[in-house]
């Protein structure tokens, strides 16, 4: 019987230096140390063998199986390594094959924009105040300082509907009454809002022009607001959206609603104040209009302008995000065409 | 307006160069729009920023004034003549030249009084006057039919002054300038280009600007005389004035020259106007609108004999509201009907001149003119302004008297004005001006405490700053304690009478002169207003980044759409589940097709699709839009809505699965997108009911149920709506939501499920039911039978066909039992499986397939 043991000892350490495929390796094993495999054939016969030969015959087994066993987990580690080795060496792709399309989808250039702006501003304690896009004529014009006949009424030209008092609202500013007169609790609150939304204005449209369009506004309401204060906001606003470093300057202007009023202008960030096509070769850009409200505004709104002061801004959002984009013809924007669309 | 830098130094003297003054000026509010340069180089000034300018600047060696002594034939050429010039040299220098309007001295000998040329020399570089394009030239010495010539006189255009290059420039004498002298010197300027705002009237001038000026550089003004030299009768008696408006005519004043000639105005003159961009046509004219510029009081000269003649004796000027019907030709040649608030100015006759705005054609100056009635008047700036409105008329005047001007200004324009004709055109003038002057406007007077100044700007600023910077803008200022008691000079109608805003509208003025760049920049020290939370914003951008996060692009339209449009959502037949509601009008669209605001996104949304289709093999879009719904109130309804479009291929193709690629977006795509959406806003309770919507395909369409409300519909565009938007490529699914309902249902807090810590047991029922019992019908019995321990049930394959018999369908449920506390045993499940099994088969006639 020890025979036995070394025939299959040196069948199975012979035959195993054949085995080169893991496929292979499972015929071995279960031929050797399998359930039914040799070496459990042996102890199958420990009841036929005498007595006293059983304890040394199945310690010899027992180190077959051992050995075998061993012999096993070896040449396992050598299949698997030259496995690994192989597809490391062999299994390579073609990395420049274009990659599988996964769906993607994207927020319209303006809300980006937008959300930038929100962003910035509540950091600056301003909240969202939303108001409407149909207003009335009183509150886009009339309540603003801009009565009837006003000459600051031709620079817009005013969608009217079929109501005459009714109209689409040219700017964000009426907003500003209807903020007032909702958070100012009969003007004794201060104030801090942005009004974000779509205006309209009866124009041409061309690659410079739209109907519509975004604004942004801005109020800030208080007892103590000051020049300064709109001068330092804004001038924090212009560092977070272009650079820390612009360069910004103030403009005296007009606007009815605000006095003094005041235009900002940011160093062109596309030539450094070099001059370029974009800034029209003055360095600068401008980004918003502004100034403290008007006596008249803030009495409308139902404040004392003797107690009460504040300031006012708006922007345009779609001007800034052509010029951080380089778009040049702003019908890009509604006209939704997802090879444009797709670029943000 | 255009700005010759020449021409405001008359009033005040500058002493900084010209790119500091156009920054100055545009940070104060008038903002320069253009520079344009004339001769002059442009100065490069630290910290300003000017656009590169590309003019020709005048070489000072080489271009000089030039005395043209003698003008002789040319012996080979009658287009050519020989001009002898005294440009300060040795000899007199010979040109060769063909300007015609040197013709007229040919063989004359010596030109007395002398006449002044712009001569160049050889080498001087100016612009090519016999070319189409702008260019550069470089003058060489050549033979010109057989005369060596090296130099020339020069055009305008030649000179980059303007594009004339008919004759050369001819300058009037001028004491101060000898031959030799650079033409730089005579000739160079620098234009400034002024846009002004509203609130600017005043400064629409030369005077107004050079006020300005004087002001923010802190130097003086000259104003020039408005003396005038009177020698004839007295004009009282010569005519006479009625003012039966004063609301709209607050003053009329009139001066009379007489025997004077009317005749080509000087060069300087007609130089100014060029620069300016206005034409020269004749001395009284050129005056008027010289004046006009030069004061900003817009004249108008009357012929007075034709005034005479009407009359039939002494002229009386009317200002009036027209007849009924009334028309008058102006000097447009435009015959006008005149509105019922359209002032003129008329006589005896009949109507004279559209009152601030445009003249007419009858008693114009003419050539034969002797006699001239000058008009300086004042008018209501409003009714200027419907004017012009009305009559689709634009003038350098209305321009004016539209934004308007003092009625100081009136007397001022007269006496400078009737001054000027007569130093040009000679003849006498009448003593004394007739002046009715019915309605002067309030003097303001404001107080200022300067404790306000102070504040509001958040910069200290002393009195006596403040006071220093109004006394410059020629307010008249007086200090009591710390008050500023301001009266505002007699050229501004812009400073309000109402004590605060007149108080602001100092504070612009002191602010804007000392220079915003002064004020500090500040962080608000003020009180923080309450807080609180937008919701309706919150979910509105929560609906986006669901929407984009599921592959979809957003997309914004117009608002604007048309009635037909929206109607071709209605197919034939069927009754319209569009709103119920009035639409917002548009009386004056920019395009017929966008003259009212839109009910629905869906026509937008489906145009869109159309727009892209030829580009695009999938379309996943969506819109968060407000829609417009008249109602009884002024202003009608914005609700938000949320419209979602899919069409094409569910999977853009790819070389990996061509096949899987070619599989279209369908109903059950939009349905995931829907209820990941309304997961994604933790709303639970939502079911679906057969579609409602007249746009949608009534078989494959679904309206979305909230607590038992529609809030939006899905599904199929309808095939004869898809067709009327010609989408008949693709099949195009569309849903369209309210927002209101998502922000009111939304969950903010909900609890999460803990993970389970025991295994679960999964196995697949498939049941046999009739073809018509609905998918969730199913489900339902399902869960309810399985209870609480039936964690999961999804159907993953609806089959019909052999051998399932005809009329039924199987339905396979993949199922997931699961006790979060406890572990299951085949024995549990087994008893959930035969609950499950007997509800269907009781409640729904469900066969076990086997």
């Amino acid at each position: 019987m020890s025979n036995t043991i070394e025939l299959i000892r040196e069948e199975a350490l012979a035959s195993i230096l054949d085995v080169n495929s893991s496929d292979a390796l499972v015929e071995w094993r279960s031929r050797f140390i399998g359930r039914k495999g040799a070496v459990n054939g042996l102890f199958n016969t420990i009841g036929t063998l005498p007595r006293d030969e059983r304890a040394a015959f199945g310690q010899r087994v027992n180190a077959l199986q051992s050995k075998l066993t061993e012999a096993y987990d070896k040449r396992e580690a050598l299949i698997r390594q030259r496995a690994l080795a192989m597809d490391l060496e062999d299994g390579d792709i073609d990395i420049s094959l274009p990659a599988h399309p996964r769906p993607k989808g994207g927020l319209h250039p303006s809300t980006r924009t937008h959300r930038e702006f929100q962003k910035i501003w509540a950091d600056m304690g301003f909240h969202v105040y939303q108001s409407f896009d149909v207003e009335e004529d009183d509150f886009n014009f009339t309540l603003l300082n801009l009565p009837p006949h006003h000459p600051a009424r031709d620079m817009q030209d005013t969608f009217y509907t079929a109501n005459p008092k009714v109209l689409l609202r040219t700017h964000t500013s009426p907003g500003q009454i209807r903020a007032m007169r909702e958070l100012g609790a009969g003007g004794s609150q201060p104030i801090r809002v942005i009004l974000p939304g779509m205006c309209y204005r009866q124009e041409q449209v061309t690659a410079r022009s739209e109907i519509q369009f975004t604004q942004v506004e801005g109020l800030a309401i208080g007892r103590n607001i000051r020049m300064s204060d709109l001068k330092g906001t804004i001038a924090e606003f212009a560092k977070r959206i272009y650079n820390p470093n612009a360069k910004v300057r103030y403009r005296a202007s007009y606007f009815p609603f605000t006095e003094p009023s005041m235009e900002v202008d940011v160093e062109c960030f596309l030539c450094d104040g070099e001059g370029c096509r974009v800034c029209k070769y003055t360095g600068w850009l401008e980004i918003a209009g502004s100034g403290m409200v008007h006596p008249t505004v803030l009495r409308n709104g139902g404040y004392d302008p003797n107690v009460w002061s504040g300031f006012a801004f708006g922007m345009g959002p779609e001007r800034i995000t052509m010029l951080k984009h380089g778009i040049q013809d702003i019908r890009y924007f509604w006209g939704n065409d997802l090879r444009f669309l797709k670029q943000f | 307006m255009r700005v010759p830098i020449s021409w405001i130094k008359d009033f005040v003297d500058i002493d900084i160069p010209v790119e500091l003054l156009a920054e100055r000026l545009t940070v104060a509010g008038l903002e320069v729009a253009q520079v344009q340069y004339i001769g002059l180089p442009q100065t490069d000034v630290p910290g300003v920023r000017m656009p590169r300018a590309d003019h020709l600047v005048w070489d000072r060696e080489k271009l000089l004034l030039g005395r043209i002594v003698e003008v002789k034939a040319h012996p080979n050429a009658d287009r050519l003549v020989l001009a002898l010039v005294d440009y300060g040299g040795e000899a007199l220098e010979q040109c060769v030249t063909g300007a015609t309007n040197l013709f007229g001295y040919k063989d004359q000998g010596e030109i007395t009084p002398p006449i002044w040329g712009a001569f160049a020399m050889e080498g001087a570089v100016v612009w090519d006057g016999h070319s189409e394009k702008a260019r550069h030239m470089t003058l060489k010495g050549k033979e010109l039919r057989g005369i060596y010539n090296r130099s020339m006189v020069c055009s305008e255009k030649e000179l980059g002054i303007s594009d004339e290059h008919e004759g050369v420039i001819i300058l009037d004498h001028d004491d101060r300038y000898a031959a030799g002298t650079p033409l730089a010197d005579i000739l160079g300027d620098v234009v400034l280009d002024i846009e002004f705002t509203p609130n600017l009237a005043r400064c629409f001038s030369m005077i107004g600007v050079a006020r300005e000026i004087a002001a923010i550089l802190g130097c003086e003004m000259r104003y020039p005389s408005f003396e005038f030299v009177a020698e004839g009768e007295t004009i009282a008696g010569q005519v006479c004035i009625e003012i039966r408006e004063p609301a709209l005519n607050p003053r009329f004043t009139l001066t009379l020259l007489r025997d004077t000639e009317v005749k080509p105005s000087p060069f300087w003159l007609r130089h100014r106007l060029k620069l300016i961009g206005q034409r020269p046509r004749n001395n009284i004219v050129d005056v008027t609108n010289y004046i006009t510029f030069e004061v900003g009081q817009p004249l108008h000269a009357f012929d007075y004999d034709k005034l005479a003649d009407r009359a039939g004796g002494t002229p009386t000027i009317i200002t009036r509201l027209p007849e009924p019907g009334e028309k008058l030709e102006t000097l447009d040649d435009v015959e006008r009907d005149l509105g019922a608030e359209t002032i003129l100015v008329a006589d005896t006759a009949g109507a004279l001149a559209v009152g601030g705005v445009i003249g007419g054609g009858e008693t114009e100056i003419s050539d034969s003119t002797r006699n001239v009635l000058l008009e300086g008047a004042a008018w209501n700036n409003i009714n200027i302004r419907k004017t012009i409105k009305d009559q689709r008329v634009y003038t350098e005047a209305s321009a004016r008297f539209s934004r308007g001007v003092h009625p100081s200004q009136a007397i001022l324009g007269s006496t400078r004005g009737i001054e000027l004709m007569r130093q040009l055109g000679g003849g006498i003038v009448a003593r004394g001006v007739v002046d009715a002057y019915p309605n002067p406007p309030e003097t303001v007077r404001i107080e200022l405490p300067i404790t306000r100044v102070t504040r509001l700007l958040g910069m200290e600023v002393t009195i006596e700053r403040a006071a220093d910077v109004l006394r410059r803008l020629e307010f008249e200022v007086d200090i009591r304690g710390d008050v500023i008691v301001a009266t505002a000079p007699d050229h501004r109608l812009d400073i309000s009478a109402d004590s605060v805003v007149g108080q602001a509208d100092l504070l612009e003025e002191i602010a804007r002169v000392i220079g915003y760049d002064q004020i500090p920049d500040t962080i608000m020290a003020d009180e923080m207003p309450p807080q609180w939370e937008n919701t309706d914003l919150y979910i509105e951008e929560r609906i986006r980044d669901a929407l984009a996060g599921m592959g979809l692009f957003e997309v914004i339209n117009y608002r604007f759409t048309n009635r037909d449009t929206e109607a071709m959502l209605v197919p034939d037949g069927v009754a319209s589940s569009l709103p119920d509601a009035d639409y917002v009008e548009i009386v004056n669209p920019s395009a017929s097709d966008r003259n009212v605001l839109r009910h629905t996104l869906m026509t937008n949304m489906l145009e869109t699709a159309g727009n892209n289709a030829s580009y695009q093999e999938t379309q996943q879009v969506f819109e968060v839009g407000k829609v417009y719904l008249q109602g009884a109130e002024t202003l009608p309804d914005e609700p938000l809505h949320v419209g979602i479009l899919l069409t094409g291929r569910r999977h853009t193709s790819s070389w990996q699965d061509a096949d899987e690629s070619q599989v279209a977006l369908d109903f059950f795509d939009m349905k995931g997108i829907v209820e990941n959406l309304l997961h994604d806003l933790h709303i639970g309770e939502f079911d679906y009911s057969k579609g409602g919507h007249c746009g949608l395909h009534p078989g494959r369409s679904a309206d979305i149920l909230l607590r038992g409300k529609c809030i939006g519909s899905f599904g199929e565009v309808h095939p004869q709506v898809a067709e009327r938007f010609k989408l008949t490529n693709d099949k195009v699914i569309y849903a369209e939501l309210e927002v209101a309902p998502l922000v009111r249902h939304h969950r903010r807090l909900h609890a999460i499920e803990p993970l389970p810590t025991s295994p679960a047991i999964l196995e697949d029922i498939a049941l046999i039911v009739d073809g018509t019992v609905a998918a969730n019908e199913v489900e339902a019995v399902i869960r309810q039978a399985g209870g609480r321990l039936l964690k999961s049930a999804r159907l993953f394959d609806v089959y019909t066909g052999d051998p399932i018999p005809p009329g039924k369908k199987s339905l396979a449920y993949a199922l997931t039992y699961q006790d979060p506390e406890r572990t299951l045993t085949d024995k549990n499940a087994a008893k959930i499986r035969k609950k499950i099994i007997g509800a269907t088969r009781h409640r729904l006639g469900a066969e076990l397939r086997s």
